[in-house]
């Protein structure tokens, strides 16, 4: 086993690349331009290709494309950026069309703080492009999850077809820590289904047993239309027809819902006989994990239910964990953003203890443990 | 999956200066020691439109075991290479950590035992560059605080810096060495 010290854009990047990544589109931002930077060098050398795009909608609109023909593509960004991709990621979504957005929090709204630290974008990767719709995002806590996650982006988004955000904090992005790449050996790359019938009989929208539909990357004979309209399995559009709108965006929500256990990744730290439930994700899960840790020591049975997989909601995992706790706390770096998603499922609402933190540091430990001051300690 | 050992053995480093002094390579070559030695280590660094000439940091986490809240609240080894560094992290040190102080800062300034080192002054005179000076500091540190062998930050070192300056690297880190033993024989610095 060797261990390598890493920054976390920089695993990214590898991750991008031990998943097959072909193509880059971006513009760069803090804190998210080394991923760019080492893209810029590493794909080439992979006989991949990167462009630098004038902005951050030709990015998407590039990455898109590219997926079309049967790339693996990703861009990265940071909020300003991830705001102005959300109109074509909705037509990633629509389409069925894989990509890989990274975004790299820093402190918003606006230009905000470029530097500094926040996990203000966690509705926006949910509900940010509009209309009805699921999306995949992944919220990595250490470098080595960074790695990890980007490449399970990039499984999701081939084996369901649909655009996957990976959402990190500058915090992690920015961080150096040791990873052990090897350990990852095992994970299985994914790649999206090619159709099996010939051109002509190929129908780009036509699903079997809920599956995505297979995708013929363009270039290869295959002709068919591409719209971010409503439209039926030839591609074309179907807003007169009711009844294949409705079939359309039940579909595809059902494509990723169905199965969300294989999507929701979590780890958890002394869950099973806590009375007090922390549950967090990215850079604040490091700060919960060592109140957890600490509180223990003073006797408070606390445990830690850490999410990488944010969206879709995991509600059934949340649900289970929270049963019989006598706290659920949710520290993040936002006012709240997913402590009131936790809350709509918790049966007893009253537990919840929303933590916030959006000074641009770092949420830190004491915030959590106050919460359970006065506890009584068990020996 | 972070789990924290119960008995944790967590040293807490803050490296500050002047943006462009160098202190994040310190503290990467730091990390990269500690990753060679298979302790765990975290470092990270403020970054901002302020860290190109006003007070900039590095901090670097070392554990035997995984480490949680990734940012140093009260420091056990802090080194200021400026006077504006020193005045504005000074007070987030433990009470028994120990800190490192170029003599260039004032010694009015002084809020509690500081160890003073001409380490500027030993880049500039020993070694003919002042750009050296964060090296020379990383050797006094890695001596005085005994985390860390020499020869894993000497390893690290050879594999961070560019290979023309490898020989002035290494020759900065053991002036800085030199400087700390000289100071741990004669007792004034209590060990972590």
């Amino acid at each position: 086993m060797i261990r390598k010290l890493m920054q976390g854009n920089e695993a990214c990047a590898e991750g991008a690349m031990k998943a097959g990544v072909d193509f880059f589109a971006g513009y760069p931002i803090t804190p998210s331009t080394e991923i760019a930077e080492i893209l810029s060098r590493r794909l080439p050398q992979a006989g991949g290709k990167f462009i630098q795009m004038e902005d951050e909608i030709a990015s998407i609109s590039a990455i898109i494309g590219a997926s079309l023909t049967g790339f693996k593509t990703l861009t990265a960004t940071s909020g300003p950026g991830f705001s102005l991709k959300q109109e074509s990621i909705g037509f990633a979504i629509m389409t069925e069309i894989p990509c890989v957005i990274i975004n790299v929090q820093r402190l918003g709204p606006s230009t905000g703080a470029p530097t500094l630290t926040s996990q203000g974008d966690v509705m926006q990767a949910r509900w940010g492009t509009h209309g009805e719709h699921t999306i995949i995002t992944l919220c990595p806590a250490s470098v080595e999850e960074v790695y990890y996650l980007t490449i399970m982006a990039f499984n999701f988004s081939e084996r369901f077809r649909t655009p996957v955000i990976l959402l990190l904090d500058e915090t992690i992005g920015h961080l150096r820590e040791s990873i052990d790449l090897e350990k990852y050996d095992h994970i299985k790359i994914l790649n999206r289904q090619k159709p099996w019938v010939s051109p002509d009989k190929y129908l780009p929208y036509a699903t079997e047993a809920g599956e995505p539909p297979p995708m013929a990357p363009f270039g290869e004979g295959y002709r068919y239309h591409v719209t971010g309209l409503v439209h039926d399995e030839s591609g074309f559009p179907c807003t007169g027809n009711h009844a294949a709108i409705d079939k359309l965006l039940k579909r595809l929500n059902n494509k990723i819902i169905a199965y969300l256990d294989e999507i929701t990744l979590y780890q958890e730290v002394k869950t099973e006989d806590a009375e007090h439930l922390v549950i967090a994700y990215g850079a604040a899960a490091r700060s919960a994990a060592s109140a957890v840790a600490l509180l223990r020591r003073e006797g408070v049975r606390a445990g830690l239910l850490q999410l990488q997989t944010i969206w879709p909601f995991p509600e059934k995992l949340i649900y289970q964990k929270s049963l019989g706790k006598k706290t659920v706390l949710v520290p993040e770096m936002n006012l709240g953003q997913y402590a009131g998603e936790i809350k709509k499922v918790l049966k007893d609402k009253t537990l919840l203890v929303p933590i916030s933190q959006i000074d641009g540091q770092l949420l830190q430990p004491r915030k959590i443990m106050a919460h359970l001051k006065g506890e009584e300690k068990h020996a | 999956m972070i789990m924290i050992k119960s008995v944790e053995q967590r040293y807490d480093i803050r490296l500050s200066g002047t943006g462009g002094q160098g202190l994040i390579l310190v503290g990467i070559i730091l990390a990269e020691a500690a990753n060679l030695e298979g302790k765990y280590v975290v470092q990270t660094q403020s970054y901002g439109p302020e860290a190109r000439g006003g007070a900039s940091r590095a901090e670097v986490i070392i554990s035997n075991s995984p480490i949680g809240f990734l940012m140093v609240e009260e420091a056990d080894i802090f080194l200021a290479l400026s006077p504006e560094a020193y005045t504005k992290y000074c007070y987030r040190v433990k009470p028994r950590g120990i800190i490192v102080v170029d003599e260039q800062v004032n010694p009015k300034l002084y809020l509690t035992k500081v160890n003073v080192f001409p380490i500027i002054r030993t880049a500039r005179e020993d070694l003919g560059s002042e750009i050296a000076a964060n090296i020379v500091a990383l050797g006094v540190i890695t001596v005085i605080s005994g985390i860390l062998n020499i020869s894993s930050v000497e390893k690290a070192l050879m594999a961070r810096v560019p290979p023309h300056t490898i020989d002035l690297n290494l020759k900065a880190l053991h002036k800085g060495c030199a400087l700390g033993m000289e100071r741990v024989k004669s007792e004034e610095v209590e060990k972590l």
